[in-house]
């Protein structure tokens, strides 16, 4: 039969792919799970070939074997409930085989009690926010790929969509316990490497753990359709060794505070337009470009206008402008940047908005009046 | 072709089919765009186009219907004919019961899952803890996670009333049903008026009961799940109310013109199966949506 | 189901059908509007096929070249959507509506209005979703699950069109379903008990009944869509109580079983073609029966297999993961009735019998990746990643698609006619099978390593096998225009058909002269 060599393709392909392991297999990561979940996806995968062969084996066997062009005259059974009680129960059994293992490794996932590091990840369109608790540190990850290698206007770099400005950093041998939820849509947490794949509700907590064997870098990203940038909320995460990660953790944490001081005294400090300006289009192409885009224009239908809008260019919106760029648009896609944002990058990106691209009001937004308006 | 057929009418073409599907067509586009534009506030054709679909429908619900009429009362119907109406009248209403079971499995979710959830139980401690922390997990729901509050509505009062209507009105559906049946056609005409009269009683007292929810309960669409699985399951039923309701005024009708035998009423029949799921439907809304 | 029939070919000589275009629109006739059905399909099949060409052009490197992400995520949804509700599962309505008839004996189908009415609802449906693509903000982009609240409250305003499209799509589904449990249960020919029924009724039968039981679930599941969005309920929203979860279980309890409506079919027709082409009977008829409905029956207990990673309490995710390992098992069942039926047959080869065996090979390596997918712990890892779009590919193409292929193949003559091209027919086959798997196997291969689904520009190290997969799907597509047309020129003329091509064919289709008459089996046949 024609048909053989044709079959024999794909499992030749499977075979060279088999011996590339770590480009074409699942990863098999540095974690106990990740290695035991590794050795189910094996165990399966072979039990499924075992079975391919016996089946298809005798398929084709027969194909060549039992062919009217031979002047084979067919058979006449058509039932024998012998075989059929056997092919019910065999299957049967290899997959209680199969769900033994199984169902002890997804229990030992889903315990995330007697952690020693606790961590609140929160996904928004499009990036992570990591707060870990007990302790004064938290930070937002956003891509850190170029929009000109996405445009293919430079080369693609080595770990091209795959680098994030800050990454998450994770100390190995202790157990990590992540709080998953989200901001807005739902997203999902996944690092190969460790095995942990959790949706991101908004509203609910999931919660996931890992221990981390060996310091390193391991990438994985967003594995939920959540809008546009779907493709584009990468997860970078960065395993020191205890000492190191106690370092780290101590370092950032006395590096957030100073941060935060300082942020209360430069309140008292006018920043000038320039000054203002700059800052703002920084921020802005950052943080709020993906949507509304680098010209202000938006996407018709989708994402408004700041350009000539109403309430970026006239002088009497200016806190009800204030307000929604701190508290976001109820039941839209527009978030709430209070939190996201210094005080002096919101005033900054403020003022942008409302000089940029002919809204040319001349008004300049000051950290004091972001502050005021906060506690209003 | 259908004149020497002894077993079983294929009807001729006819129009009625696609012009159903028009008007279908014109119900979908013409309320997609209603939403939109009421809720964006855009002018277009939405309403008009919803509007022109329901006219459509109703013209084609005429015409087909006529077609049928005509068709039975030439005898062109045998009795296998009848038994496919009947059956497929019967998996229409289980799909029905489908329609409303997501609905009734929304509640449960929501009831039974999702606000306990919130509140942390399960394995959602961390939930309750860190993400909505002044939370307690009540059903019905009056204060929701982000802290809308409203009042819940009552089992007794209108929403008894209503029971007793409803079941009363199932009752003189049957004893109309055996009127037929039996050829006495007073009883069946006294006891269709009644059901209608009783259906619209209960239209009418849901109505003043929303009226009643929303301006002094404070229960409106937008007050969490426990006021979307209300209105979305008895707003639905009403439409079936409303539905049947109409579906009688037609026989109601067609008995006035002396319509329907003891032995071929399939129309009749049909409508009074789907009084009587309309009715079930209301008393499962009545023990789990009221009572508990 | 050895079925010997009473001559009644002599009802040829008042075949006489209406003409012009209202044949088509006024039709009453379950062959016209089975024909209808079926262009459609191919129709749809073509326009959601293009859609997977932009797709896989623009995956064919890394980088953002031909579509923004937005447009990239639309074709995604729309693709997944018409070739579920306009490919696969009109396909399949066409051929309940030209062949359960034919098989069963009956005149037509029991409501032949109502049947006209399904399938013309279906052209508007799909000019109003495909419409909304054109709209300011573009069509719907959320994927064909549209999970909340990416649907609602973050989606633009395509989404009522979509939801009232849906909403249409399925009172037709639910309406043609209704017409196919009728005329099996009411209108069967004398002596044609259910345990004689040819498969593919039985297969029909069941499915009719996963349809009625779903698609109104379906039509509630789009409802709370609607008024989430603009009508500020929040069912799928966690502050007034509600949860986006919750949205994923009405989803998948339709979902789940809105897989097996597209493979039962096809497990029918195979059933038919394999026993033709071994020349020997159906192995264990009664178990593919029972087979069936078990499949039927468990597909209701298995949506949250596709929400393993959405944090379910453990106890669920073991159950959900039982239920669905145990669906091997009834299907395994028929995958070995089927090589039962061809151990010592008198097998040949022609090209509905290709289209077959190739079914029952690739339609089983997607149901190994199915168990595999359905161990929790690794489907932590497959999730959402291209190993899923390989598994559903290959039961979907190289299932349901595959098995339409088939039964086009088988019943052709029968409908037309004619004989087709056969030559140009294994072409065709010989074409798309090896094409289908370059460019549906390595998406395993892309999904193991890493790579999610649904996004426009990936990593580099995904590269090469982007660039052969969307090789084979470019020769994928191409090999269709082969079929497209072999149907055309079949239907326009050709070598003509005996009323029983295939030697070893039964059934009662196969008793009427080809093409079948316009009207068939108006005095029912008796069956033995
Ligand atoms: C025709 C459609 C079809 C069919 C028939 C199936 C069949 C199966 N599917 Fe598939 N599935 C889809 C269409 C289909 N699926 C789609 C569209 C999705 C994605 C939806 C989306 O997210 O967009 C999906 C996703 C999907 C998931 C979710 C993956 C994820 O998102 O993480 C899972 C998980 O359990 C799964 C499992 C299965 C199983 C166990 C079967 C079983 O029925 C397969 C049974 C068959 C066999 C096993 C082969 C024959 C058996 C033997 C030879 C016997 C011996 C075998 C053993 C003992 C192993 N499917
Ligand atoms: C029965 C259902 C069905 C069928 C038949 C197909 C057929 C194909 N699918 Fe489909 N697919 C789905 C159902 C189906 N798909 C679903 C449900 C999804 C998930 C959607 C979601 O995530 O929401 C999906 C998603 C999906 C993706 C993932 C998208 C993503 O995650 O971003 C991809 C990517 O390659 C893909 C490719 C293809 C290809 C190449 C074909 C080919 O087989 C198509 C071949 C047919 C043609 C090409 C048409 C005929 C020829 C012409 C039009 C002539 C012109 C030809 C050329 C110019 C070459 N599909
Ligand atoms: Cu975030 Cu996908
Ligand atoms: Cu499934």
């Amino acid at each position: 039969m024609k048909m053989k060599p044709l079959w024999a393709l794909p499992l030749l392909y499977s075979a060279s792919a088999l011996s590339q392991e770590r480009s074409l297999n699942l990863t098999k990561g540095v974690t106990e799970v990740s290695r035991d979940v590794y050795d189910l996806h094996m165990t399966i995968f072979y039990i499924c070939c075992v079975i391919g062969v016996v089946v298809f084996g005798l398929m084709f066997y027969s194909m060549i074997r039992h062919r009217k062009s031979r002047g084979r005259e067919p058979a006449k059974f058509h039932e024998n409930v012998k075989v059929e009680i056997l092919w019910t129960l065999i299957p049967f059994l290899i997959l209680v085989g199969m769900a033994i293992p199984a169902t002890s490794t997804l229990i030992a996932m889903e315990d995330t009690s007697d952690a020693d590091v606790t961590i609140q990840v929160t996904g928004s369109q499009w990036k992570w926010h990591y707060k870990y608790f007990d302790r004064e540190v938290e930070f937002f990850s956003r891509l850190a790929t170029q929009q000109q290698q996405i445009d293919n206007k430079f080369d693609k770099s080595e770990n091209y969509l795959r680098e994030v400005d800050n990454p998450l950093v994770l100390p190995t041998g202790q157990k990590v316990r992540f709080l998953v939820t989200s901001d807005d849509v739902i997203h999902s947490w996944w690092v190969p490497d460790f095995a942990v794949k959790k949706d991101a509700n908004p509203g609910f907590i999931n919660e996931a753990w890992t221990r981390i064997d060996e310091p390193g870098i391991y990438r994985g990203q967003c594995a939920e359709l959540c809008g546009k940038d779907h493709g584009f909320m990468p997860i970078v995460v960065i395993a020191k060794t205890p000492e190191d990660y106690a370092k780290w953790i101590d370092e950032t944490e006395a590096k957030q505070i100073a941060e935060q001081k300082r942020q209360q005294e430069l309140l008292d400090m006018e920043m000038s337009m320039d000054e203002l300006m700059a800052m703002g289009e920084k921020i802005y192409n950052s943080t709020c470009a993906a949507c509304h885009q680098p010209n202000g224009q938006g996407i018709s239908g989708t994402f408004p206008a700041l350009a000539g809008s109403p309430i970026a260019s006239k002088p009497e919106n200016i806190d009800k402008h204030i307000d929604i760029v701190l508290h976001g648009v109820q039941g839209s896609a527009m978030q709430a940047f209070a939190q996201q944002l210094t005080m002096q990058e919101l005033a900054s990106v403020i003022t942008y908005e409302r000089n940029a691209w002919g809204n040319d009001t001349g008004e300049m937004v000051q950290a004091a009046d972001i502050n005021a308006a906060m506690n209003k | 072709m259908a004149e020497q057929q002894q077993s079983y009418y294929v009807p001729p073409s006819s129009i009625w089919p696609i012009v159903g599907a028009l008007g279908l067509g014109l119900i979908a586009w013409g309320a997609a765009h209603t939403v939109i534009e009421a809720t964006s506030d855009t002018q277009g054709w939405g309403s008009h186009v919803l509007f022109a679909g329901f006219g459509v429908i109703a013209v084609m619900l005429f015409g087909w219907f006529r077609d049928q009429i005509n068709e039975t009362m030439s005898g062109l119907h045998s009795d296998q004919l009848d038994t496919s109406y009947k059956q497929g009248m019967s998996w229409f209403i289980f799909s029905e019961v489908m329609f409303f079971g997501a609905f009734f499995g929304a509640l449960f979710y929501a009831r039974m899952i999702a606000v306990p959830w919130l509140d942390g139980a399960s394995n959602n401690v961390m939930t309750g803890e860190v993400l909505w922390p002044q939370f307690v997990a009540q059903w019905p729901l009056v204060e929701t996670p982000g802290g809308t509050k409203t009042q819940a509505m009552g089992w007794y009062g209108l929403p008894l009333i209503n029971t007793v209507i409803l079941i009363t009105s199932s009752i003189t559906c049957h004893f109309a049903h055996v009127g037929l049946e039996k050829n006495k056609r007073t009883q069946l005409t006294a006891m269709l008026g009644l059901t209608i009269v009783l259906g619209m009683i209960f239209l009418y007292l849901q109505g003043t009961e929303y009226v009643h929810a929303y301006e002094e309960l404070g229960l409106t669409l937008q007050s969490g799940v426990y006021g979307n699985t209300f209105y979305l399951l008895t707003g639905f039923h009403g439409m079936h109310v409303t539905l049947g309701t109409l579906m009688l005024i037609i026989m109601f009708l067609r008995v006035l013109k002396g319509h329907f035998t003891p032995q071929k009423h399939f129309a009749f029949q049909a409508t009074s199966w789907y009084w009587h799921f309309v009715d079930v439907v209301w008393i499962c809304l009545f023990v789990i949506v009221y009572v508990l | 189901m050895s079925t010997v029939v009473d001559d009644h070919n002599h009802e040829a000589h008042h075949d006489h059908k209406p003409s012009g275009i209202t044949r088509w629109l006024f039709t009453t006739n379950h062959k016209d509007i089975g024909s209808m059905y079926l262009w459609f399909s191919l129709i749809m099949f073509f326009v959601g096929g293009a859609m997977a060409m932009v797709i896989r052009a623009e995956l064919f490197q890394p980088g953002l070249q031909l579509v923004e992400p937005q447009f990239f995520n639309q074709m995604t949804t729309v693709h997944g959507l018409v070739m579920i509700f306009g490919a696969v599962m009109p396909a399949f309505t066409g051929l309940a509506n030209w062949m359960v008839p034919m098989m069963i004996g009956a005149p037509d189908m029991a409501l032949p209005r109502m049947n006209n009415w399904s399938f013309w609802i279906l052209p508007f449906a799909f000019v109003i979703l495909l419409s909304s693509l054109f709209m300011e903000g573009g069509g719907p982009d959320f994927g064909w699950t549209f999970y909340a609240p990416l649907s609602t409250t973050y989606s633009n305003d395509s989404t009522a069109l979509f939801v009232f499209a849906v909403h249409i799509m399925g009172i037709s589904s639910i309406m043609g379903a209704i017409n196919v449990i009728v005329t099996i249960i009411n209108m069967r020919a004398p002596g044609m008990t259910y345990m004689k029924m040819p498969l593919f009724v039985w297969t029909w039968l069941i499915t009719a009944f996963l349809l009625i039981a779903v698609m109104p679930v379906l039509a509630g599941a789009v409802t709370m869509v609607l008024t989430d969005k603009y009508f500020g309920t929040s069912f799928f929203n966690a502050a007034g109580g509600g949860d986006p979860v919750m949205f994923q279980h009405i989803f998948w309890f339709f979902g789940h079983p809105e897989v097996y409506i597209m493979i039962l079919p096809s497990f029918g027709i195979i059933s038919a073609i394999i026993p033709t082409f071994s020349r020997k009977k159906l192995f264990g008829y009664s178990s593919m029966v029972y087979a069936t409905a078990s499949i039927a029956i468990l597909s209701f207990l298995v949506w949250a297999h596709h929400m393993f990673t959405t944090g379910m309490p453990v106890f669920a995710e073991l159950f959900f993961m039982y239920c669905t390992m145990l669906i091997a098992v009834p299907t395994g069942v028929k995958v070995f009735n089927w090589v039962a039926t061809m151990w010592r047959g008198a097998i040949s080869f022609e090209v509905p019998m290709l289209f077959a065996l190739a079914f029952v090979i690739l339609f089983t390596i997607g149901g190994f990746s199915g168990v595999m997918l359905a161990m929790t712990p690794v489907d932590f890892q497959y999730h959402d990643t291209y190993f899923v779009v390989a598994h559903f590919h290959y039961v979907l193409v190289t299932g349901a698609i595959f098995s339409v292929m088939a039964a086009s193949y088988y019943w052709l003559p029968k409908w037309t006619g004619h004989m087709y091209d056969t030559t140009l027919a294994r072409l065709h086959f010989w074409c798309s099978l090896i094409s289908v798997n370059v460019l549906f196997f390595p998406m395993h291969f892309a999904g193991l390593a890493g790579m999610p689904r649904r996004i426009p520009d990936y990593a580099v190290q995904f590269a090469d096998i982007n660039q052969i997969t969307s090789i084979g799907g470019f020769a994928f597509g191409l090999s269709q225009l082969l079929f497209l047309w072999l149907v055309i020129k079949c239907a326009r003329g050709g070598e003509k058909a005996t009323a029983k091509p295939w030697d070893g064919a039964e059934g009662l289709e196969w008793t009427v002269p080809s093409p079948a008459p316009y009207h068939t089996f108006e005095t029912p046949p008796k069956v033995e």
